[in-house]
Order: structure tokens, then C-alpha cells, then sequence
């Protein structure tokens, strides 16, 4: 009994401090599976979370920087530009939240819906309208883009999208980093062993020997 | 008789005098390690242990004001072009696709299996390029080039999948370019000259 619970203590301790909550995800997402087995850093993280049926969620991690916490300055700024007119209370439910997936025209609206509502309006969200041209004006989410990255310069960003979701639909976040002139960001994968037999094989247990 | 009574006295009770029962010292510890398991579970199922893998992508640079002169150039014979299409399908071709008119069993068909997929198309072109270079046709600095096209029915998986053969393969050249309208017709006419019959994905 003893040593029993000396263990199941043990383990809790370790849990308590290994945890790290997971963050609430608007949508569940499949991510395809690849070999690379890179880790995603925890910091200056732009998060694009594509869902199977394409619709785009976007997200920033609240780092601090020298001019406050990146998600303040990020609304204050969209607030600024797009005119949403959005009290404090309302900039403040951004700050705290996560992902937004609505377009600027609704966001006033569902960042002073009470949290039961949010939940249902994020579920029938039709995503951060996106669009193949940068310069489009329908592209919102050029406009976060650009704004986060003026907030957080180092913002390193990452694609998060299902294996269901069709081409086309990530095609247009990709045309639109290209727009603005982003070439290098990141895509979330699942981890896979490496095939027997094939190139990246032989080279990782050549390093081992 | 003379005897000390070394028994410590007071511990002798005379008769009828009842011994006090002796209270445990040890407490009932189960509810507590219920406590704790229901504890762990619980962190068990919240905590994110594995931090999500990336790969990292670099598209080519792109400008609208660029030259077609400063663009690069490769060379038809160390190109492989991979058209992504829907059910998980794979077409490629040798070369870039500049022929305006290929002959008809240019496409060929394969899928993302392990065996006799789309790897060991790579692999054999990986080793028909270094062949070249041994003989001399081809100078060191000519490497195999992938062009991924993914055409509008094609999933991200797909896309991830072909990015991934791309390591695994060790295949330092690759990029991803939109598809061109030939070559959607070409898949096109290779389903139709299938017979309409699904291929086997």
C-alpha cells in the first residue's frame, strides 16, 4: 500500500510539473504525417489552422515584448485600422482568447457574446476570409498577417491544417505569404518513422555510428 | 516470599479492571490515493507531452517585377514532375513539361505506397542524375529537381506527403508550382484513356 502510493504520488508530481495545458483548439484538426521531427517552439508562434473544410483560424501566441503583450497590441492595432470600434472589455476577451476564425465585420459582435455563445458562434464560423491576391481587399487575412508581423516582427509561422482540406484552400494562405513576400514558414505534421531502406534512413544511422 | 516483583507494578491490573484498548496510529490512507489517481488521470489526459513536429518550407522567391531572364533555369533532364491529383493519385513525367505535344504514354500513373510508388521513381531518378554526372553529361552542380504541381482536387495530406518524400528521399531541389492547364488536361485524357475505370489509388 505504501509503495503503491509513494508511486502514484511520484507520478502526479511529475505530471503537475511536465503539464502543459493544451491550448484550446477552435476546430479539430488531422494533421498529415511526415518524418521531419523538428519541435515547434513555444514563443512568436503564428498559428493558421486550417479545418477540413478550409475555413482558416488565426492565432498568435500572447508574448510579451517591450511594448506589452503581443495579442493587446495586435487588437488595439486591428481596432485602430478597421475601425471595429470594440470596447475594452471586448479587446480584452481577445486578449485572453484564442483563435479568431470570423470575419472583421462580426468579431465586434462575437467578442461581446457571453462564453456559452462563443463557443456556438466559433462552431459556425466561416473562417478568416482569405483570398489568391494579396492586394485583394477581401483578403482579411493579409491584414492580420501584416499586423501581427508589425507587432512581433519574429514571428515564425506555422500552417496548421487537416489532411482533408482541399489544395486550393491552403494554396490561397500560401499565395498570400508569398504576397507578402514570406518564403520560409513552417507546417505542423504529425511524426512518422523514417522508411527503411530510402536516403534519410541511412543518413540518420550514419550519425548515430 | 522474597521475591521483587520486577513486572513494573502499575502494568498489573487486578481482576475485573478492564485494559485500555490501544488506539491504531494508523490512518485509513484510501481515500487519498483515490485522490491522487483521480489526480493523475487527470493530468494524464490534459497534459501535451509531445510537442507538435514541424517541417520547415521554403518557397521559391517570388516577385511580380522578377525578369524571365533572372529566373532560374533547370535543365529537362534532371527534372521530375509530379502532378498530385484527386484519390491520393500520383502522375509524373521526366522533364518539365515544355512539349506542347507529348506522346500519349508520357503520364504515368503511380500512388504513395511504399513499393513501387512514387519513391522509387525517385530514387531512380536520383540515380539516373548521378550516373549522368559520373559520365560527365551533367557538372556537380546540377541536382535533382522535383516540381511539385498539385492540381485542384488534390488534399493538403497529399501535398505534405509529396514534401515528405522529399526528405526521406533527400531530394535537396524541389518547389511547388501551380499546375498548368495542359497539364490538367493531360490527367485528364490519362483517366479517360483508363477507360473511365477508376485506377486503382
Amino acid at each position: 500500500m505504501t509503495a503503491m502510493c509513494d508511486v502514484a504520488f511520484l507520478l502526479l508530481t511529475f505530471f503537475m510539473l511536465a503539464t502543459k495545458f493544451k491550448p484550446d483548439e477552435p476546430v479539430v484538426v488531422k494533421t498529415p504525417s511526415s518524418i521531419s521531427d523538428i519541435i515547434l517552439p513555444d514563443r512568436n508562434i503564428m498559428l493558421l489552422t486550417v479545418d477540413p473544410h478550409g475555413k482558416i483560424f488565426f492565432s498568435i501566441d500572447d508574448t510579451v515584448l517591450a511594448d506589452g503583450p503581443a495579442r493587446k497590441s495586435l487588437i488595439e492595432r486591428i481596432n485602430g485600422d478597421k475601425g471595429l470600434k470594440l470596447s475594452g472589455d471586448e479587446a480584452k476577451t481577445f486578449e485572453n482568447g484564442a483563435s479568431v476564425g470570423l470575419p472583421f465585420n462580426q468579431l465586434k459582435s462575437y467578442l461581446g457574446a457571453q462564453p456559452n455563445d462563443m463557443k456556438a458562434m466559433m462552431a459556425n464560423a466561416s473562417g478568416v476570409p482569405v483570398d489568391t491576391s494579396v492586394n485583394s481587399p477581401n483578403n482579411e487575412l493579409a491584414v492580420w498577417i501584416r499586423s501581427a508581423r508589425e507587432v512581433n516582427p519574429r514571428l515564425r509561422i506555422c500552417i496548421k491544417a487537416d489532411g482533408d482540406a482541399s489544395y486550393p484552400n491552403v494554396q490561397k494562405i500560401i499565395k498570400t505569404l508569398e504576397g507578402l513576400k514570406i518564403f520560409k514558414f513552417n507546417l505542423i505534421t504529425n511524426l512518422k518513422g523514417i522508411p527503411e531502406g530510402t536516403a534519410a534512413y541511412e543518413q540518420t544511422h550514419k550519425d548515430m555510428h | 516470599m522474597a521475591e521483587l516483583d520486577t513486572s513494573g507494578g502499575g502494568h498489573k491490573k487486578g481482576p475485573g479492571v478492564k485494559k485500555a484498548k490501544k488506539l491504531s496510529t494508523r490512518i485509513d490512507l484510501t481515500p487519498m490515493v483515490d485522490l491522487g489517481f483521480l489526480l493523475i488521470t487527470f493530468f494524464m489526459y490534459t497534459t501535451t507531452l509531445a510537442k507538435p513536429k514541424t517541417m520547415e518550407i521554403n518557397m521559391p522567391y517570388k516577385d511580380p517585377n522578377m525578369k524571365i531572364e533572372d529566373q532560374n533555369k533547370i535543365k529537362k533532364s534532371v527534372a521530375l514532375t509530379v502532378l498530385l491529383s484527386k484519390n491520393h493519385r500520383v502522375y509524373y513525367y521526366e522533364g518539365i513539361g515544355d512539349d506542347p505535344n507529348p506522346p500519349p504514354d508520357f503520364l504515368h500513373q503511380t500512388n504513395f505506397n511504399a513499393k513501387d510508388g512514387i519513391r522509387s521513381e525517385i530514387i531512380k531518378k536520383k540515380k539516373f542524375v548521378d550516373d549522368m554526372k559520373r559520365a560527365g553529361t551533367l557538372t556537380a552542380k546540377d541536382e535533382t529537381t522535383v516540381l511539385i504541381k498539385p492540381d485542384t482536387t488534390s488534399t493538403y495530406a497529399d501535398l505534405v506527403n509529396m514534401l515528405d518524400e522529399m526528405s526521406i528521399n533527400d531530394v535537396k531541389v524541389y518547389a511547388i508550382i501551380d499546375i498548368s492547364d495542359i497539364e490538367q488536361d493531360f490527367i485528364k485524357k490519362t483517366e479517360e484513356a483508363a477507360g473511365g475505370a477508376a485506377p486503382k489509388p
